[in-house]
């Protein structure tokens, strides 16, 4: 499924990309993890396991999602020329459902009935539930009281679609919580179970799974791109929570040493004010959360920090371990840009395209923005535009002062 | 020969079964954490797990993340759980005290030189939830220099090479998880851990404890007549929660007391 990996050598057998990743877990979870592993091996090279996670993403998704040039606000902004990736066009409004169908399948083989998954903004458990309605998996799904709160439409959609959706009242009562609870149900439920984890996150196999499936972003961009402009763009631009979108489009440019990569992280309220959900810009320490070490947000005692962003799909302390290497081997580089950038953005795109974009995905804009006035009229800066804005009509709408 | 050795070949040799309470230290406050552990020892305990709290205790089910949260909104931490062993330790030479946590908060100290400080504090033994054996090759090997034990889980739907490999890299005792699930969790099959205990000890070759799942001095019992040790952690936690401050220590010597003495009817027996 991943050419690129002969050049690219991670993560390592033991699911390592350099010092991040593994798997830290309780022993119950260490056979489910195993189970997960062979399956994987053995189905990630299975021609019919790939076709039908090729026919899926064709005729149920709707891919390929178009690369589309955003003229009006690139000639607004006066520089480089802003391409779009468009996963906000795909079937449930986000990249997520790439990761879910071929999670599904997977389920599907090893015949577990049931699938669980956590979720920030809900796009990741309204995707879980769109394929669990699609496959005849019973869902659940675990979200943060806080989260639920902030995204009542995707709470709706979801049970809509027929999964339970399971409030998390413990700790900060977001995405993090969100996936404890899921390893709590999992490690009860292990034998009859499939977790469909939404982030390059977690124990190994799933940040190496999950960013195959998403690689499928990156792979079109690399035909798509020269087939408008006729070369590859100079700067992949996508915003990081846990990474999956970034991860899907940043992978199969990792050989071409002439492209780019850039991960925006939210910078919430400031990285100075602490008040953010940015480890890599931050440069918090390595530690171990959700069953892989990774950079996280932590105190000097090692307790994970609550985190801020306007982006339910942004607000975690840490981050996909492979983005950490990526950092660390100076492949990709990171930023952050503030919850008012990544409004303006949204703003701007709404209003220049007709494109309403995911909170996430404004992150990523608003780091192509800023850049673009620096650059030449001919450089080209991809953005993934992991999403659309639907589900933040009342984030948005709240912070302009408007009551529905 | 470590503490936690010497406790078990002594039980062993009275015929009797050790009782493995825990408790979360900084629940409901640091100042009481000292007080209450001798109150486990005065009630049977022959061994105490002492939680670390963490802020997300994946592990465990909401009455420990409930502890962990009241210890932490106290300002507990991993260097003032050392102290609180510093201080238990002035009185008290004898009971093996084990810190139970995860990994981040150790790694946030330094996993290469917490396991010294942490002996040298009075600390006998370390279960770290989220460290299974092949991911922690050093921090065991620094464990085994600072003369603690490595007390590693074992689940049910573990396999029998896997007994193996963690009976390799742990020592002191084998902490066998009765049931799928989280801490505290209320459905545990004692023909499983009947059917299971004896071959691991076999395959093992160290004390075998039991937890997850034990709420009552009957189960206790019924565990105690396949494994080594009983652990008691949840049951005790809700008696610490419900309790009013002033009454806590005694309620939970009362109800330790009345685990020890059930257990100890199988020596008899």
């Amino acid at each position: 499924m991943v050419s690129v990996q002969q050049q690219y050598p991670f993560p390592d057998a033991q699911g390592y990309f350099g010092p991040y990743g593994g798997i830290f877990v309780a022993e119950t979870l260490m056979p489910a993890l195993e189970e997960l592993r062979t399956a994987y091996e053995t189905y990630r090279k299975d021609a019919a396991f790939i076709a039908e996670f090729e026919h899926e993403l064709k005729h149920y998704v709707g891919r390929p999602s178009p690369v589309y040039h955003a003229r009006r606000l690139s000639e607004k902004l006066g520089g480089a020329q802003i391409l779009l990736k468009r996963e906000d066009i795909n079937h449930t409004g986000a990249h997520k459902v790439n990761n879910c169908i071929g999670q599904a399948l997977l389920a599907k083989r090893m015949g577990k009935p049931r699938v669980i998954a956590e979720t920030g903004a809900g796009q990741h458990g309204v995707a879980t539930a769109t394929v669990a309605a699609r496959f005849g998996f019973r869902c659940v799904v675990y979200m943060g009281t806080e989260d639920i709160a902030r995204q009542t439409a995707n709470v709706y959609r979801m049970k809509l679609l027929g999964a339970t959706v399971v409030p998390v009242e413990s700790g900060s009562r977001t995405l993090k919580d969100a996936l404890n609870e899921a390893m709590r149900d999992w490690v009860t439920n292990v034998s009859d179970t499939f977790y469909i984890l939404g982030t390059v996150a977690g124990p190994h196999p799933y940040p190496e799974m999950v960013r195959d499936f998403q690689t499928v972003i990156g792979r079109e961009c690399l035909t798509q791109v020269p087939e408008i402009f006729g070369r590859q763009p100079d700067m992949v631009i996508a915003c990081v929570g846990g990474g999956s979108n970034a991860i899907g489009i940043f992978h199969p440019y990792i050989p071409y040493e002439n492209v780019r990569l850039i991960g925006v992280e939210a910078a919430g309220e400031g990285i100075e004010t602490g008040r953010h959900s940015a480890p890599l810009t931050s440069n918090a320490r390595a530690g171990v959360l959700h069953g892989n070490r990774t950079r996280l947000m932590q105190d000097e005692n090692g307790q994970i920090v609550e985190t801020h962003s306007v982006s339910a799909g942004l607000d975690y302390p840490g981050v996909g371990p492979e983005h950490a290497w990526l950092k660390d081997s100076g492949r990709a580089e990171y930023v952050a840009v503030t919850d008012a950038e990544a409004l303006d953005a949204f703003h701007a795109l709404c209003h220049f395209e007709g494109i309403i974009p995911a909170l996430e995905s404004s992150h990523a804009l608003a780091q192509a923005m800023k850049l673009a006035p620096t650059l030449l009229r001919d450089q080209l800066l991809l953005v993934c535009l992991s999403g659309r804005g639907d589900k933040d009509m009342h984030t948005v709408a709240e912070r302009s002062g408007i009551r529905f | 020969m470590s503490r936690i050795q010497t406790t078990f070949q002594r039980l062993q040799a009275e015929g009797r079964k050790a009782l493995i309470p825990f408790i979360v230290a900084g629940d409901p406050d640091a100042e009481l954490t000292v007080p209450l552990m001798h109150s486990l020892v005065a009630g049977g305990a022959d061994i105490i797990e002492l939680g670390v709290p963490f802020s997300d205790p994946m592990a465990d089910g909401p009455v420990i993340q409930r502890a962990s949260e009241r210890a932490l909104a106290k300002g507990m931490s991993l260097a003032r759980v050392l102290d609180i062993v510093r201080a238990f330790r002035v009185e008290d030479a004898v009971t093996p005290v084990v810190l139970m946590g995860y990994a981040n908060p150790i790694e946030a100290m330094g996993a290469a030189v917490f396991p010294d400080v942490a002996g040298k504090a009075g600390v006998d033994g370390v279960l770290v939830v989220d460290y299974p054996p092949e991911q922690c090759v050093e921090f065991t090997a620094s464990v085994r220099a600072a003369g603690l034990d490595q007390i590693f889980l074992l689940a049910p739907n573990s396999s029998e090479q896997r007994f193996r490999d963690v009976a390799r890299a742990g020592s002191g005792y084998l902490y066998y998880v009765s049931l799928k699930g989280v801490t505290g969790a209320a459905h545990l099959d004692l023909d499983e851990i009947a059917r299971r205990i004896p071959r691991i000890r076999t395959v093992a070759g160290m004390p075998v404890g039991v937890g997850f799942g034990i709420r009552d001095a009957e189960i206790a019992k019924q565990v105690g007549s396949v494994a080594d040790a009983v652990v008691i952690g949840s049951r005790i936690v809700e008696e610490i929660e419900a309790s009013p401050r002033d009454r806590i220590c005694a309620n939970v010597e009362t109800f330790v007391r009345g685990v020890r003495v059930k257990l100890d009817e199988l020596a008899g027996a």
